[in-house]
């Protein structure tokens, strides 16, 4: 038994039984087989990490985003005092994360490529797009660059999802996508 | 040098117990207990918060309870029991003394010290940092600290389990290979090793960082290390519990592996593999190149997984080989149906079994693949996941073994058996809702660790699927069962310890709830059962769900915005 040695001295010499070694072909072709979806998606599939990243710091990273904010500011979103900024198609948009807030608000033109850089400028947070579900780790430190192409126009909401002290659940940020004028 | 008086012989089992290991055992195990008992209050006052109607607790208190929470049921509970099942393994199978029981009592106190302060600094409120404790986020010296001498304590017990082997090899306690379900141990012991060591490298610079010394962690590189253990010691968890769900089939049903030598390398993958998974915790971070998320997701974790789907196989098989030798052979399912379903040990077992594969495994896997990773992470969707794996699996094992060692270790016979009986099923039931419906919430999108998904406070608004708010309802509601079972665990245990009747005058015909120890049916586990129709077809049921839900994510992963 299990809680016993086994029988065989040398328990590499046991049959195995047919159905084991069926179920473990099985089972090491279906690895392969995710192992390769995992691949294939690189070359067919529209959603792939570049992994693309800087190391930057805070002061700068901030300095950027209000620079281009100042830039491309289109209007304040109602009586918030956050800007909406209007980067160019095919352009760089920035979006910072601090306690506790995704900023600024960005608005985005359905069809259109951007690069996006974002940051934080304390501790980690999450950046999750919703409703459409895109989930990413943000880090102080790092700057992470990825492109876009919003394919649907709405109100997209920008909810924190890695614990960031207390204000955490307060904290969500926006994405306007609209259609080419 | 050990003596003869320091043995007892088990009337039960024949099997030779080692007195000072037995009383390690039953102090590990119950400390194990109290701390799941706390861990699970905090647990349910975290479900109940996050069910909108409810919203049990304000903000703070919140955070403070899901930190308690992950800490004491996640390390405390799940390491302490481990602690016991090491002891178990080693001298009690092996039939031999325990190397350095003084060490064995160090290691426990200094993991109860540790443990203790670690759930001061959390109640104090100035280390809400949830255990993972992702730096810059500082909590208080004394959280890291209670950590670091909790680590230390469970690595000493360690050293003690492997000096026991050396111990019982050298005395030659048994004749041959190590059995199975200490192989199985020895696999957690190692693992743990690489744990700890990693646990070590990352929380002591960051407890020095605490106190002013070191004046910067980088965050991704804590993130990279912190995994390191973070990862590896649900891989300790699952070694534990596959060793354990093989003790339950052999002593209650006398069930032999199929075969050593593929349940040996099983469990042998697990070393050789998983820990390098940990990237699976960093896929979406920034600046970590594909090849390298790629090779550690699936050349690790795949060939770990493998190990884990053999299992899957050996484990029911061993159980329908042992009943088809006993004459449950009609049709494909007797053996599963004439089952002790009413033994608790067996229950947890079997359904921890089962839930650990469909809703931990399958959910694991998807979660670890690289593009799939950035539906749900940091979604809800990643604790429904775990709770299929170190609740309905691991932690429902733990208790199904329990039941075992109230009546071998404590040499007790169980008060309340009829609700000893109901408890694997409760808390099964409990564990598998809370599970699928944080998964459900999460695929909707909604955030873990997040005290108002209606954003009342917040300076912009968001509503969430109206779908959302149900699951929260629902996972409350199975979160109130879980507990029911959780208390009726903790009601059992701890009245047959303190009240139980003594099994040690000549034992009586025994009840169903302690049940004797069968004797093993064949020389090895497939012996005259060619063919385990029942294990097939449960398996192929599940390999289907799998391949299904696989499939599934990746046209769902379609349809969001392109991104590269
Ligand atoms: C009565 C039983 C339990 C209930 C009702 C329960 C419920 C929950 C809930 C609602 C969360 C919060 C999810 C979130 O907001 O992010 C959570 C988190 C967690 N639970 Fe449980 N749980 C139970 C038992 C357990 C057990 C036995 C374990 C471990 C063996 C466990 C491990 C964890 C961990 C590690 C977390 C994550 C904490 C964090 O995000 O830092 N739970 N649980
Ligand atoms: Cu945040
Ligand atoms: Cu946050």
């Amino acid at each position: 038994m299990a809680i016993h040695p086994p029988k065989q001295m040398i328990w590499w010499h046991e049959p195995v039984e047919r159905s084991e070694l069926v179920w473990i072909a099985v089972a090491f072709l279906w690895g392969l087989v995710m192992f390769g979806t995992m691949v294939a998606w690189h070359f067919v599939g529209k959603q792939n990490l570049s992994n693309e990243a800087y190391r930057i710091t805070p002061d700068v990273f901030q300095a950027r985003t209000e620079a281009a904010a100042e830039k491309y500011k289109v209007r304040e979103e109602g009586n918030t005092g956050i800007p909406v900024v209007r980067p160019p198609p095919g352009g760089d948009a920035y979006m910072l994360a601090r306690l506790w807030e995704w900023w600024p608000i960005l608005e985005l033109e359905k069809g259109q490529s951007y690069r996006l850089h974002i940051s934080s400028l304390d501790w980690q947070h999450g950046f999750s797009l919703q409703p459409t579900n895109v989930n990413l780790q943000i880090h102080p430190g790092y700057e992470m660059v990825l492109t876009v192409t919003p394919d649907a126009a709405g109100q997209f909401t920008v909810v924190c999802n890695e614990f960031c002290g207390i204000g955490h659940h307060t904290m969500i940020g926006r994405i306007y996508v609209v259609d080419k004028k | 040098m050990a003596t003869q008086a320091q043995f007892r012989i088990c009337p039960d089992t024949g099997l030779k117990v080692h007195l000072p290991a037995q009383a390690l055992i039953k102090a590990n195990a119950v400390a194990a207990v109290v701390f799941l008992a706390i861990g699970g209050l905090f647990g349910l006052s975290v479900a109940l918060t996050r069910w909108p109607a409810v919203h049990l607790l304000p903000a703070e208190w919140f955070y403070l309870a899901l930190t308690a929470h992950g800490a004491d049921v996640l390390l405390f509970w799940i390491i302490f029991f481990e602690m016991a099942v090491l002891y178990f393994a080693s001298a009690i199978l092996l039939g031999s003394r325990l190397a350095a029981p003084k060490m064995g009592w160090l290691a426990f106190i200094l993991m109860l010290v540790g443990a203790v302060t670690a759930n001061i600094a959390v109640l104090q409120g100035e280390s809400s940092v949830m255990f993972t404790s992702y730096v810059p986020m500082k909590a208080a010296p004394h959280f890291y600290l209670g950590l670091i001498l909790f680590a230390v304590g469970a690595l000493i017990g360690v050293f003690v389990f492997f000096g026991t082997l050396i111990v019982a090899k050298d005395e030659r306690t048994y004749e041959g290979s190590i059995p199975l379900v200490t192989f199985g141990a020895l696999t957690a012991a190692i693992i743990a090793v690489f744990t700890i060591a990693c646990g070590a490298i990352i929380l002591v610079p960051t407890f020095l960082w605490s106190i002013g010394i070191i004046s910067h962690i980088d965050p991704l590189t804590y993130k990279v290390v912190w995994w390191g253990m973070g990862h590896s010691s649900q891989q300790i968890n699952v070694s534990a519990h596959v060793a354990v769900w093989y003790a339950i089939a052999a002593i209650v049903l006398g069930a032999k592996p199929l075969s050593e030598k593929v349940s040996r390398t099983a469990f042998f993958f697990y070393i050789l593999f998983l820990q390098l998974a940990s990237a699976h915790h960093l896929l979406v971070e920034p600046g970590i190149s594909s090849e390298w998320k790629i090779f550690n997701t699936s050349y690790a974790m795949y060939l770990a997984v493998l190990g884990s789907m053999i299992h899957g196989l050996t484990v029911p098989g061993s159980i329908e080989a042992a009943q088809r030798r006993k004459g449950y052979t009609n049709g494909i399912f007797e053996w599963l149906r004439k089952a002790p379903w009413g033994n608790p040990a067996f229950a947890g077992m079997f359904l921890s079994l089962v839930m650990f594969g469909f809703l931990g495994g399958i959910t694991g896997v998807i979660l670890g693949t690289e593009q799939l990773n950035m539906l749900m992470h940091n979604t809800l969707y990643v604790p429904g996941h775990f709770h299929g794996t170190v609740v309905a699996g691991t932690t429902l094992a733990f208790m199904a073994m329990t039941y075992l060692v109230v009546p071998l270790i404590f040499r007790r016979e169980l008060v309340l058996p009829r609700l000893a009986q109901w408890q694997p099923y409760l808390f099964g039931i409990g564990a598998a809702g809370i599970s699928l419906f944080m998964m459900g919430a999460g695929t909707l999108g909604v955030a873990r660790r997040h005290w108002d998904i209606t954003f009342t406070d917040a300076r912009l608004s968001f509503d969430v699927p109206a779908g959302a708010f149900l699951m929260m309802g629902l996972n409350g509601i199975c979160a109130i069962l879980a507990a029911l079972g959780g208390l009726a665990y903790v009601v059992v245990v701890v009245g047959s310890i303190l009240f139980g009747k003594r099994k040690d005058a000549p034992a009586p015909a025994a009840r169903p709830a302690t049940p004797p120890m069968a004797s093993p049916i064949a020389s090895y586990g497939g012996e005259g059962t060619l063919k385990l129709p029942g294990t097939m077809v449960l398996v192929s049921v599940f390999f289907v769900a799998f391949v299904l839900y696989y499939y599934v994510n990746w046209k769902y992963l379609a349809s969001v915005w392109p991104l590269r």
